[in-house]
Protein backbone atom coordinates (compact mmCIF):
# COMPACT_ATOMS: atom_id res chain seq x y z
CA UNK A 1 0.00 0.00 0.00
CA UNK A 2 2.50 3.01 -1.02
CA UNK A 3 -0.25 5.43 -0.16
CA UNK A 4 0.53 4.18 3.97
CA UNK A 5 4.40 3.84 3.19
CA UNK A 6 3.50 8.07 2.67
CA UNK A 7 2.06 8.40 5.57
CA UNK A 8 4.84 7.58 8.04
CA UNK A 9 6.13 9.80 10.14
CA UNK A 10 9.91 11.70 9.47
CA UNK A 11 10.95 12.15 13.13
CA UNK A 12 14.51 12.83 13.22
CA UNK A 13 14.62 16.15 15.03
CA UNK A 14 18.11 15.63 16.87
CA UNK A 15 16.45 18.16 19.53
CA UNK A 16 13.35 16.10 20.17
CA UNK A 17 14.41 12.53 20.02
CA UNK A 18 14.23 11.28 23.53
CA UNK A 19 16.31 8.43 23.74
CA UNK A 20 16.34 5.88 26.42
CA UNK A 21 19.01 6.09 28.72
CA UNK A 22 20.68 2.89 27.15
CA UNK A 23 20.76 5.12 23.85
CA UNK A 24 21.73 7.73 25.69
CA UNK A 25 24.97 5.83 27.38
CA UNK A 26 25.36 4.33 23.51
CA UNK A 27 25.39 7.31 21.37
CA UNK A 28 28.12 8.85 24.04
CA UNK A 29 30.16 5.76 24.04
CA UNK A 30 30.76 7.05 20.29
CA UNK A 31 30.88 10.82 21.20
CA UNK A 32 33.72 10.24 23.75
CA UNK A 33 35.14 7.98 21.09
CA UNK A 34 35.22 10.63 18.74
CA UNK A 35 36.69 13.02 21.50
CA UNK A 36 39.79 10.66 22.02
CA UNK A 37 40.68 10.49 18.84
CA UNK A 38 40.81 14.04 17.97
CA UNK A 39 42.75 14.38 21.33
CA UNK A 40 45.35 11.73 20.68
CA UNK A 41 47.76 14.20 19.31
CA UNK A 42 47.45 16.07 22.93
CA UNK A 43 48.04 12.98 24.72
CA UNK A 44 50.99 11.39 22.70
CA UNK A 45 52.51 14.37 23.02
CA UNK A 46 51.74 14.93 27.01
CA UNK A 47 53.33 10.97 27.24
CA UNK A 48 56.36 12.04 25.14
CA UNK A 49 56.90 15.29 27.41
CA UNK A 50 56.54 13.15 30.23
CA UNK A 51 59.07 10.25 29.62
CA UNK A 52 61.89 12.47 28.34
CA UNK A 53 64.35 14.68 29.84
CA UNK A 54 64.03 16.39 33.31
CA UNK A 55 63.21 19.45 31.58
CA UNK A 56 60.98 18.23 29.40
CA UNK A 57 59.12 16.64 32.08
CA UNK A 58 58.78 20.11 33.83
CA UNK A 59 57.41 21.19 30.53
CA UNK A 60 54.64 18.20 31.39
CA UNK A 61 54.26 19.42 34.48
CA UNK A 62 53.53 23.65 33.36
CA UNK A 63 51.12 21.81 30.22
CA UNK A 64 49.21 19.67 32.28
CA UNK A 65 48.72 22.42 34.70
CA UNK A 66 47.07 25.27 32.81
CA UNK A 67 43.87 25.47 33.38
CA UNK A 68 42.32 25.21 29.98
CA UNK A 69 44.64 21.50 29.57
CA UNK A 70 43.20 20.85 32.60
CA UNK A 71 39.82 21.17 31.69
CA UNK A 72 40.22 19.47 28.13
CA UNK A 73 41.91 16.47 30.32
CA UNK A 74 39.16 16.18 32.90
CA UNK A 75 37.28 15.90 29.73
CA UNK A 76 39.46 13.06 28.00
CA UNK A 77 38.94 11.41 31.32
CA UNK A 78 35.53 11.35 31.46
CA UNK A 79 35.67 10.32 28.28
CA UNK A 80 37.76 7.45 28.29
CA UNK A 81 36.08 6.35 31.56
CA UNK A 82 32.82 6.26 29.74
CA UNK A 83 34.13 4.51 26.62
CA UNK A 84 35.58 1.45 28.85
CA UNK A 85 32.64 1.03 31.25
CA UNK A 86 30.21 1.35 27.80
CA UNK A 87 32.81 -1.07 26.17
CA UNK A 88 32.60 -3.62 28.57
CA UNK A 89 28.74 -3.52 28.81
CA UNK A 90 28.87 -3.82 24.95
CA UNK A 91 31.73 -7.64 25.55
CA UNK A 92 29.45 -8.85 28.42
CA UNK A 93 26.40 -8.54 25.74
CA UNK A 94 28.14 -10.07 23.53
CA UNK A 95 28.63 -13.17 25.25
CA UNK A 96 24.88 -12.90 26.62
CA UNK A 97 25.08 -11.50 29.56
CA UNK A 98 22.98 -8.98 30.20
CA UNK A 99 20.65 -8.82 27.39
CA UNK A 100 17.00 -9.37 28.50
CA UNK A 101 15.74 -5.17 28.91
CA UNK A 102 15.30 -4.66 32.59
CA UNK A 103 19.32 -6.03 32.69
CA UNK A 104 20.28 -3.91 30.19
CA UNK A 105 18.65 -0.45 30.63
CA UNK A 106 20.20 -1.27 34.26
CA UNK A 107 23.29 -2.25 32.76
CA UNK A 108 23.60 1.38 30.98
CA UNK A 109 22.29 3.13 33.94
CA UNK A 110 25.31 1.45 36.16
CA UNK A 111 27.92 2.77 33.47
CA UNK A 112 26.89 5.98 33.87
CA UNK A 113 26.90 6.58 37.30
CA UNK A 114 30.40 4.53 37.99
CA UNK A 115 32.24 6.41 35.19
CA UNK A 116 30.83 9.67 36.32
CA UNK A 117 31.66 8.48 39.67
CA UNK A 118 34.88 7.61 39.10
CA UNK A 119 35.50 10.87 37.12
CA UNK A 120 34.70 13.14 39.79
CA UNK A 121 36.99 10.96 42.12
CA UNK A 122 39.89 10.96 39.92
CA UNK A 123 38.81 14.75 38.40
CA UNK A 124 39.43 16.06 41.77
CA UNK A 125 42.51 14.28 41.89
CA UNK A 126 43.73 15.73 38.34
CA UNK A 127 42.49 19.48 39.68
CA UNK A 128 45.01 19.15 42.64
CA UNK A 129 42.14 19.46 45.48
CA UNK A 130 43.73 16.37 47.40
CA UNK B 1 27.57 -5.42 -9.66
CA UNK B 2 26.75 -2.09 -7.81
CA UNK B 3 30.26 -1.79 -5.73
CA UNK B 4 30.73 0.80 -3.05
CA UNK B 5 34.23 2.10 -3.19
CA UNK B 6 33.61 3.12 0.42
CA UNK B 7 31.08 0.65 1.30
CA UNK B 8 31.02 -1.60 4.47
CA UNK B 9 33.03 -5.01 3.38
CA UNK B 10 30.12 -6.64 5.57
CA UNK B 11 32.77 -6.39 9.14
CA UNK B 12 33.23 -9.37 10.87
CA UNK B 13 36.28 -9.36 10.64
CA UNK B 14 36.01 -5.22 11.97
CA UNK B 15 33.85 -6.56 14.83
CA UNK B 16 36.19 -9.36 15.81
CA UNK B 17 39.02 -6.86 15.68
CA UNK B 18 37.34 -4.47 17.30
CA UNK B 19 36.64 -6.50 20.51
CA UNK B 20 40.10 -7.87 20.78
CA UNK B 21 41.80 -4.53 20.48
CA UNK B 22 39.33 -3.32 23.30
CA UNK B 23 40.78 -6.27 25.52
CA UNK B 24 43.91 -5.61 24.87
CA UNK B 25 43.88 -2.00 25.99
CA UNK B 26 41.40 -2.75 28.84
CA UNK B 27 43.59 -5.19 30.19
CA UNK B 28 46.70 -2.63 29.49
CA UNK B 29 45.03 0.09 31.26
CA UNK B 30 44.35 -1.60 34.43
CA UNK B 31 47.69 -2.75 34.76
CA UNK B 32 48.79 0.60 34.25
CA UNK B 33 46.09 2.14 36.76
CA UNK B 34 47.32 -0.66 39.54
CA UNK B 35 51.17 0.74 38.85
CA UNK B 36 50.18 4.71 38.99
CA UNK B 37 47.36 3.70 41.80
CA UNK B 38 50.42 2.00 43.91
CA UNK B 39 52.58 5.00 43.63
CA UNK B 40 55.40 3.25 42.11
CA UNK B 41 54.99 5.23 38.89
CA UNK B 42 55.00 8.43 41.19
CA UNK B 43 58.04 10.17 40.03
CA UNK B 44 59.37 10.77 36.96
CA UNK B 45 61.88 8.40 37.37
CA UNK B 46 59.72 5.61 38.60
CA UNK B 47 57.30 6.78 35.52
CA UNK B 48 60.27 5.89 32.98
CA UNK B 49 61.70 3.17 35.06
CA UNK B 50 57.92 1.47 34.26
CA UNK B 51 57.55 2.34 30.84
CA UNK B 52 61.08 1.22 30.40
CA UNK B 53 60.50 -2.27 31.83
CA UNK B 54 60.70 -4.74 28.62
CA UNK B 55 56.82 -6.13 29.27
CA UNK B 56 55.39 -3.01 29.70
CA UNK B 57 57.15 -2.07 27.27
CA UNK B 58 56.13 -4.54 24.68
CA UNK B 59 51.97 -4.37 25.90
CA UNK B 60 52.31 -0.30 25.59
CA UNK B 61 53.01 -0.90 21.78
CA UNK B 62 50.68 -3.56 21.30
CA UNK B 63 48.21 -1.00 22.99
CA UNK B 64 49.45 1.68 20.40
CA UNK B 65 48.87 -0.66 17.55
CA UNK B 66 45.49 -2.54 19.28
CA UNK B 67 44.41 1.79 20.13
CA UNK B 68 45.18 3.10 16.19
CA UNK B 69 43.58 0.12 14.94
CA UNK B 70 40.06 0.10 17.14
CA UNK B 71 40.13 4.37 16.67
CA UNK B 72 40.33 3.53 12.99
CA UNK B 73 36.92 1.07 12.44
CA UNK B 74 35.38 3.56 15.22
CA UNK B 75 35.63 6.96 13.31
CA UNK B 76 35.18 4.97 10.07
CA UNK B 77 31.73 3.99 11.10
CA UNK B 78 31.49 7.66 12.11
CA UNK B 79 32.40 8.90 8.47
CA UNK B 80 30.23 5.80 7.29
CA UNK B 81 27.23 6.98 9.42
CA UNK B 82 27.31 10.46 8.60
CA UNK B 83 29.37 11.53 5.91
CA UNK B 84 27.12 11.12 2.38
CA UNK B 85 29.30 12.41 -0.72
CA UNK B 86 31.49 9.37 -1.98
CA UNK B 87 34.64 11.76 -2.47
CA UNK B 88 34.07 13.65 1.20
CA UNK B 89 33.82 10.23 2.86
CA UNK B 90 36.83 8.41 0.82
CA UNK B 91 38.60 11.74 1.57
CA UNK B 92 37.91 11.45 5.64
CA UNK B 93 38.90 8.00 5.40
CA UNK B 94 42.25 8.42 4.03
CA UNK B 95 43.18 11.31 6.47
CA UNK B 96 41.91 9.30 9.39
CA UNK B 97 44.03 6.52 8.25
CA UNK B 98 47.26 8.60 7.64
CA UNK B 99 47.08 10.58 11.17
CA UNK B 100 46.46 6.82 12.81
CA UNK B 101 49.72 5.75 11.22
CA UNK B 102 51.33 8.38 12.09
CA UNK B 103 50.45 8.86 15.55
CA UNK B 104 51.47 4.87 15.79
CA UNK B 105 55.00 5.60 14.95
CA UNK B 106 55.08 8.70 16.64
CA UNK B 107 53.53 6.87 20.12
CA UNK B 108 56.20 4.18 19.40
CA UNK B 109 59.39 6.42 18.91
CA UNK B 110 58.26 7.70 22.25
CA UNK B 111 58.14 4.11 24.52
CA UNK B 112 60.94 2.51 22.46
CA UNK B 113 63.76 5.45 22.65
CA UNK B 114 64.10 4.83 26.89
Amino acid sequence: MPEMTKQRPKFLNLAEIRLPLAGFASILHRVSGAGLFLMLPLLIWLLELSLGTPENFAQFKAVAGHPLVKLILLGLLWAFLHHFCMGIRILLIDVHVGVEKEQAAASAKAVMVVSLALTLVLGLKLLGVY
Amino acid sequence: MNRIVVGAHYGLKDWLAQRITAIIMAVFTVIVAAAVLSGAAASHEGWRAFVGNGLIRFLAFLFVVSLCYHAWIGVRDIWMDYVKPTAVRVTLHVLTLLVLVGYAGWATQVLWRL
